[in-house]
């Protein structure tokens, strides 16, 4: 990943500015200023004050703008501090290698996991390459593929979640994208092998739900989760004027926030991240992902197939918000009682 | 999502939706309610011819968007559908901006609690569960109240041991529910799952639109997929994904005959034919559902493969 910040949001820009000074200060040699020292541990507290102020009081939309961060951490990043011996697959044995979904073996504190994740790229040639992280249905059946493998072999599965959404184009769709999340959804609820997975960034849609059908899920504290993109949803509903400038709103409405999830009882666990996002502190919230992982899959491990599946049905079975009432027929008013 | 497809009916009785527009002048010459228009080759068709031809357009053969309830009495055997789970509706668990009012006009309109309906029925004698969207309302969006008819709908059919059949027709998950109408794909989709380790088939007609999170969920799962001419049938609707390409879109993208040419549905039928074409269907997947006394039948749909 990045060595440092290279895209500053609008609400880091304070921030930016306080680690320029604070650089430029610790470069001058201390003979030349005597309050030197000084000077950097006043800015260094104004700026620890200011990132809890930040990131106290965060909206949605900038969680969105957080999930989104050109300078966070990708799949791939994690893969290479939390696993050993990650050894890559390739290809959905049909007619392709979609590059926005990247599936393997690998060890988790020395025990053999398959990892299924997706994966945005960091300069543009690599976002090309990885179609932006918008997974193809060559994706989800690889992905399918290799936990099936696990199921086979009796190993657990670890996903890791980061995209905008499902690919929307003609080829996708050729190629049966909606069968292909569909299937992950279907095949994902059943399949044997302890299924743990980690909204890291964007969850996007169905895209993301493709690989989210698992015993427990965790959201990254800066992770968003939604289903449809807020910028999406306020260009087709009235509510928002149909004007995608208005994706704030949506966002604010559509609860996207890890905390909304949680609140929701449609996560299980809000991984917290170092004060002021995770590609702050790349290493910080690794080893906060890790922990939390290791947490979920001692907890999924011990229970026996019937046990996991039963849990697994029953945890997707109660998800929902409704009500059982009188309903007047369509002579009444129309509205329940 | 759902917005691209309420394609306006040109229905005469409403004068609102024709003013100042051609339709309106030629529609002067015809009493309300006696004619209506196609909404696709613009025919003025007789209201009685078209009811007779389950609003199909003798001209150009549209399929006119139904109801649940027109799909229903169209399908299944008459006065066979014994609907369930009616009194379920949706809350307003996000508290989203102006739910809570589209709930009730949808109620009051529609005189439903939710966009897809339940129940028993008998189609060319053959029993099941059927299950029906209702595009008109919400566009027929799938919400908490959808994905747990739709989940009760497919128990009742493993308790029952019957086959399912859905008419799907949906603009995709409710907006409005958030990440809640979300997890129903999930829910839905494991739901399918039981009912095939029971052994029992799942028919899924797509009529037009399925679109969405549902095409992406139960909907595709249907051990056979059915649809009617001109349906479209897709992951992002044509405005998403006009707007996603860079290319031009292909002839009939997305519509039930491209679908078939990509090897996404088994096959396309005129809304006539679908009746016949799902009971026999029945009967081949599943021989005890008959409801006469064919022993040999029956002990053949002993459910197998199921390990769960």
């Amino acid at each position: 990943m990045s060595t440092g910040p290279h895209t500053v949001l609008d609400f880091e820009r304070s921030l930016a500015e306080l680690d320029k000074n604070i650089a430029a200060y610790t470069q001058l040699p201390e003979s030349q200023d005597e309050n030197r020292d000084g000077v950097i541990a006043e800015l260094s507290s104004t700026r620890e004050r200011l990132l809890k102020e930040i990131f106290g009081h965060l909206t949605p939309w900038d969680e969105v703008l957080l999930a989104r961060h050109k300078d966070r951490p990708y799949s791939l990043d994690y893969i290479k501090v939390l696993f050993t011996d990650f050894f890559e697959l390739h290809g959905d044995r049909l007619s392709g290698d979609d590059q926005a979904v990247v599936a393997g073996l690998a060890r988790f504190n020395g025990r053999p996991v398959a990892i299924v994740a997706q994966q945005k790229g960091r300069d543009l040639k690599e976002r090309q390459q990885r179609n932006f992280g918008y997974a193809t249905p060559r994706g989800y059946r690889k992905a399918l593929r290799v936990m099936k493998l696990a199921e086979k072999v009796g190993i657990p599965v670890i996903t890791l979640v980061d995209t905008p959404g499902a690919d929307p184009n003609v080829f996708s769709e050729e190629l049966g994208i909606s069968a292909s999340i569909a299937m992950n959804l279907r095949e994902m609820s059943v399949l044997k092998s302890p299924i743990v997975c980690a909204v890291i960034g964007e969850g996007g849609s169905g895209g993301a739900l493709g690989l989210a059908v698992a015993d427990r899920i965790m959201m990254m504290e800066h992770a968003i989760y939604s289903v449809i993109a807020p910028e999406g949803c306020a260009a087709i509903m009235d509510t928002f004027g149909r004007d995608p400038g208005r994706a704030p709103e949506a966002a604010a409405a559509l609860r996207v926030t890890s905390k909304s999830a949680f609140d929701l009882n449609l996560i299980d666990t809000v991984v917290p991240e170092p004060i002021g996002g995770a590609h702050r502190d790349f290493e910080t919230a690794a080893a906060s992902l890790k922990q939390a992982l290791e947490k979920a899959l001692a907890e999924v491990t011990v229970l026996d197939t019937r046990a996991l599946l039963r849990e697994r049905h029953a945890k997707f079975r109660q998800m929902g918000q409704f009500r059982v009432e009188q309903f007047h027929g369509p002579s009444g008013n129309g509205t329940p009682a | 999502m759902l917005k691209n497809f309420m394609a306006v009916e040109g229905w005469f009785g409403n004068k609102s939706k024709f003013q100042g527009s051609s339709a309106a002048r030629s529609a002067a010459a015809v009493p309300d309610g006696v004619a209506v228009k196609c909404a696709k080759c613009s025919e003025i068709l007789f209201a009685k011819e078209f009811e007779k031809s389950l609003k199909v357009c003798s001209k150009c053969g549209h399929h006119h968007r139904i109801t649940a309830q027109e799909r229903i009495d169209f399908t299944v055997d008459p006065g066979t559908f014994a609907e369930f789970a009616t009194e379920i509706v949706s809350e307003d668990p996000l508290k989203f901006p102006k739910y809570r009012d589209k709930l009730e006009q949808a109620w009051s309109k529609i005189g439903r609690g939710d966009a897809f309906r339940v129940g028993r029925a008998r189609i060319g004698g053959q029993s099941c569960v059927l299950g029906v969207s209702e595009f008109g309302f919400r566009g027929g969006s799938m919400g908490s109240a959808t994905g747990e008819k739709i989940s009760l709908a497919l128990e009742v059919a493993i308790e029952e041991n019957l086959p399912v059949v859905f008419f799907t027709s949906s603009g995709g998950a409710r907006m409005e529910e958030g990440l809640i109408s979300l997890m129903q794909m999930a829910k839905t989709s494991a739901m399918v799952a039981y009912l095939g380790s029971a052994g029992l088939p799942l028919i899924v007609v797509m009529c037009d639109p399925t679109v969405g999170g549902v095409p992406a969920s139960y909907a595709s799962l249907g051990d056979v997929i059915l649809s009617e001419p001109g349906a479209v049938i897709g992951l992002a609707g044509q405005r998403v994904a006009a707007q996603a390409q860079t290319q031009k879109l292909p002839q009939n993208y997305q519509t039930a005959e491209w679908r078939q040419d990509h090897g996404q549905i088994d096959a396309v039928f005129p809304r006539r034919e679908l009746p016949d074409a799902i009971g026999r269907l029945l009967a081949l997947l599943h021989p005890s559902s008959v409801s006469v006394d064919l022993q040999m039948q029956s002990e053949a749909t002993v459910a197998t493969g199921g390990d769960l």
